[in-house]
């Protein structure tokens, strides 16, 4: 719809009639943010602006010590062996990437002196390769130089499968070579749209060649820096005691002008969400709680005359409840859910659509998210650029009723509605969570008032997330009928997260239930709209496959968004911290600073 | 007595080894696997699952395992963390000190409440006082220490702001102020756990010293004229200490693993905690070291309170 007033106007920036704000600015007026604006020119051929910072400081150190609270605490330091995101976090307290995400979804710079460009010739106009110049005069904690060796090993120690490297997907695909010490180039085997993702951001920090040489591969475990990682960052190791205790000093050295603030960190793990909140907001005991999944009420309850406050983060994490496409009540060849069949009643679509009707976003907002919660009407919800406009929510048990009277589906004796014999009774499971389990009763509710019974399920988090085979309550087997989770989207682009549901990823017994796409929907149309925007290098063609991806997905009811929701931390009211929806917490530490 | 000792040793080596094929049988069975949250990585393929599992021998046959893991340990190796991805040893050892330090206190705090009080009430049964510290341990052993701890939290953390209620193992400063504030963190915790423990063994103390109280052999030392404080602390006391040892020392491990909730509760890095936590992320190295540890503990303990019975009535150790 934008495609030709989009053009004009990054033709108007690249000849310098626009500045790059007022297309910011006019582009946040039809409803994109400035990181995505910030990409559709990077790949229109203009540079990619750099995020700003609000860091004040004007020296080096002087902060004293931050306290960090992570109820649960990292338990190993190589971000490449990381299960869940606080490893992450953890490690890259000491370990850089080459660029991290501001919370605008902005490229900032870490190791990298610049942002590659079709303009600077860093990207290559066919999006098959880019090209990094590095920072000179970059040491590791030890003293020893950083290098496009530490890139290129870096690279190779993480695609040898036997290094088991929980990142190797970023990697395995890719060639990195060094042009010289401070150049690399990373070629890709096919367009790819999305290039900044090997090396960039906390997931993806590089490793010492010189420290981690000797432990590649089946050796990779024994390497006593996994356990005392030398970095480049803004703070030193000194010890960690996993699941308890992290500490660092400041790095005199760090490349980085009046950076750190400061002098110490501390990060302390265990506990649980609500007294992590009472500990930075109420006693102010540390300066920075980490993913505070509280109810509101709670929040607000603590803020009042304390000593910290809540802080938001937009990313692109949706809540959502998936209906299963294949029966899970009948078995083929020792398998249910299983691709042969097909849903007894969701095979209707007039049910999927009405079940869609009785899920009331607003009261699960008011209710539960608070102010970490907005409702929608999309699977897809971040990057702003890939948002669709063409979908709205509605909650209506008259309507949701009346459609299904008119398919015939009637009440019966005991009010349940039932057609062909078959009634509806469906089976909600999600994983044992509060909020999750609220969300079940309200829409349980209003399905018991349109004649549906809901019988409630909820299995305990380390099963229903596993990937154990011998499990039936896992959520990739979906032996219910529809389930409720979210799966978060960790980087500013939504390829990766969208190629989980390609009718080829269902997941099934024969791939052990390790396929990605377990509503089990099969769509030609999304399939090809996935694969095209896979390799199209036009930003605008690229957001328009995944909008109508994403649509396609709502026509269906293979979702039913629930809420958009936010990353939630809390912080001491003098702390400025920098937290982004696009990053792991700890990603914009070197900006982080207290207000004297 | 010392064949005595031998012969309580020995049996404890087949209990031991039938409680760890126990445990590694049902850990093998529960459900859950360590690289669960991998599962919902959309980075990680499921090859790089796969080839962890067999990098980490979970696709072996369960007597296998059972096998390679006894062979360890019997050489000393308790194998690694599927999450840490470090020895199970250097974990337990690192959270050993924190254990210690505030079940130790409590249990030793425990003590010097219930053997004075249920002493003291079991010589005047029925007393103001015994009414009292009878009421007292009726309240205390029936609030949990998941109630108290966030009552003590709220307070003397948030309303009065005296303690701290996040405990750190890595408090600055050195000498009398180090001393100080590792005191002042443990006040909370160790009051909570030891409070609990005082009120059960109160009641406890004071029934065994009433079933020997009235017994003739007390009668008969009082009208010998033996003092007061002679006849109950040496005649009454070392004979009703007999079920009491035996109640201390069946509830150590248990303190052990009821410590877990007050662990959490206080953010006290200890054994407790870290089973919670590698039972959440299905560590089963980890799980089978530390719950092994309890059951250890469990025979250690109660071949102590075996010895201890000797000392305390020798015709026992005859038997």
């Amino acid at each position: 719809m934008l495609d030709k007033e989009l053009r004009s106007m990054i033709g108007e920036v690249k000849d310098g009639r626009m500045d790059r704000r007022a297309f910011i600015t006019r582009m946040a007026a039809v409803g994109l943010t400035a990181p995505l604006a910030n990409q559709i020119l990077a790949l229109g051929g203009v540079a990619m602006a750099e995020g700003a910072s609000t860091y004040k400081p004007t020296k080096r150190g002087g902060g004293g010590a931050l306290k960090l609270l992570w109820w649960q605490g990292p338990t190993l330091l190589n971000p490449h062996f990381a299960t869940g995101t606080k490893d992450q976090d953890g490690s890259r307290l000491f370990y850089e990437p080459l660029a991290c995400w501001d919370p605008d979804g902005n490229m900032k710079l870490v190791l990298a002196t610049e942002i590659p460009s079709i303009q600077n010739g860093l990207l290559a106009a066919d999006g098959k390769s880019v090209t990094w110049k590095l920072k000179p005069g970059v040491k590791w904690h030890d003293g020893k130089p950083f290098t496009a060796d530490d890139i290129v090993f870096t690279w190779q120690y993480i695609k040898d499968p036997a290094t088991a490297a929980v990142t190797i997907a970023s990697y395995r695909d890719i060639t990195v070579e060094k042009i010289d010490d401070l150049t690399v180039k990373i070629t890709f085997p096919k367009p790819t749209p999305f290039w900044a993702d090997a090396f960039v951001g906390a997931p993806n920090t590089i490793l010492p060649k010189h420290l981690f040489a000797d432990y590649t591969g089946s050796k990779s475990r024994e390497a006593p820096t996994n356990l005392s990682p030398v970095g480049t960052g803004p703070y030193k190791f000194v010890e960690f005691k996993p699941g308890d205790l992290i500490r660092g000093v400041i790095n005199p050295d760090y490349h980085m002008a009046n950076r750190p603030y400061f002098d110490t960190i501390e990060m302390k793990g265990g506990g649980d969400a609500v007294s992590a909140a009472r500990a930075v907001i109420q006693t102010g005991e540390y300066d920075f709680g980490w993913n505070i999944q509280v109810e509101d009420d709670v929040l607000l309850r603590l803020e009042k005359g304390g000593k910290g406050k809540t802080v938001y983060a937009v990313g692109g994490d949706t809540e959502f409840i998936a209906l299963n496409f294949t029966d899970p009540n009948v078995e083929v060849d020792g398998e249910r859910s299983s691709m042969k069949t097909k849903h007894p009643l969701f095979s209707d679509p007039v049910v999927r659509k009405a079940l869609s009707l009785l899920v009331d976003r607003e009261s699960v907002k008011k209710a539960i998210y608070g102010r970490a919660g907005r409702t929608t009407s999309n699977f897809l919800n971040g990057p702003e650029k890939f948002v669709s406009k063409n979908t709205s929510w509605e909650f209506n048990i008259e309507k949701a009723a009346k459609m299904l009277d008119d398919a015939g589906w009637k009440p019966g004796a005991d009010g349940i509605r039932e057609k062909d014999g078959k009634k509806l009774k469906i089976l909600y499971q999600t994983s044992i969570n509060g909020p999750r389990q609220k969300t079940q009763a309200i829409v349980k509710q209003a399905c018991q008032k349109a004649g549906i019974e809901v019988e409630l399920k909820s299995v305990v988090a380390s099963v229903f997330f596993s990937s154990d085979v011998a499990n039936p309550d896992t959520y990739p087997k979906f032996y219910a009928d529809i389930e409720m989770f979210q799966i978060p989207l960790s980087q500013p682009d939504p390829s990766q997260h969208m190629r989980r549901y390609l009718s080829t990823s269902a997941a099934t017994k024969e791939n052990k239930w390790q396929g990605t796409n377990f509503p089990r929907w099969v769509n030609k149309d999304y399939d090809a709209a996935i694969n095209a925007a896979d390799m199209e290098m036009d930003p605008v063609k690229r957001a328009a496959l995944y909008i109508k991806a994403n649509d396609l997905m709502w026509e269906d009811t293979v979702f039913i968004p629930v809420q958009h929701r936010l990353k939630v931390e809390a912080a001491a009211n003098n702390l400025r911290p920098v937290v982004s929806g696009w990053a792991n917490e700890t990603d914009n530490l070197f900006d982080w600073y207290r207000e004297e | 007595m010392s064949q005595y000792v031998l012969r309580r040793l020995l049996i404890a080596i087949p209990s031991l080894l039938g409680i760890s094929v126990v445990l590694f049988v049902v850990l093998a069975l529960a459900p859950g696997d360590p690289f669960s949250e991998l599962a919902t990585n959309p980075n990680v393929p499921p090859e790089v699952q796969a080839a962890l599992r067999a990098k980490f021998g979970l696709d072996d046959p369960i007597h296998l395992r059972y096998l390679h893991w006894l062979n360890a340990m019997l050489h000393g190796d308790w194998g690694f963390s599927f999450v840490s991805r470090m020895n199970v040893d250097t974990l337990i050892l690192q959270r050993l000190p924190a254990t210690l330090y505030v079940i130790g206190s409590a249990q030793i705090l425990a003590l010097l409440i219930a053997i004075p009080v249920g002493v003291y009430a079991a010589t005047k049964p029925y007393s103001l006082f015994d009414q009292i510290a009878n009421t007292l341990a009726f309240v205390g052993f029936s609030l949990p220490t998941f109630f108290t701890g966030i009552l003590f939290i709220l307070i003397f953390s948030v309303t009065l702001d005296w303690l701290p209620f996040v405990y750190t193992t890595d408090i600055k400063g050195t000498g009398i102020h180090w001393v100080l504030e590792m005191i002042r963190q443990a006040i909370m915790p160790v009051a909570v756990l030891g409070l609990f423990q005082a009120a059960s063994m109160t009641r406890f103390v004071r029934s065994a010293m009433l079933d020997v109280i009235r017994l003739d052999y007390v009668t008969t030392a009082r009208a010998k004229g033996l003092g007061q404080a002679k006849v109950i602390i040496k005649h009454v006391m070392r004979n009703a200490m007999i079920p009491v040892v035996t109640l201390i020392a069946l509830q150590m491990p248990a303190v052990f693993g009821g410590a877990i909730v007050t662990e959490q509760i206080f953010r006290i890095p200890g054994i407790g905690s870290l089973l919670i936590s590698s039972i959440l992320s299905n560590d089963t190295p980890v799980v089978m070291a530390v719950t092994f540890v309890f059951a250890c503990l469990v025979v250690l303990f109660n071949l102590i309170a075996d010895v201890l019975y000797g000392w305390l009535d020798p015709r026992i150790s005859l038997r």
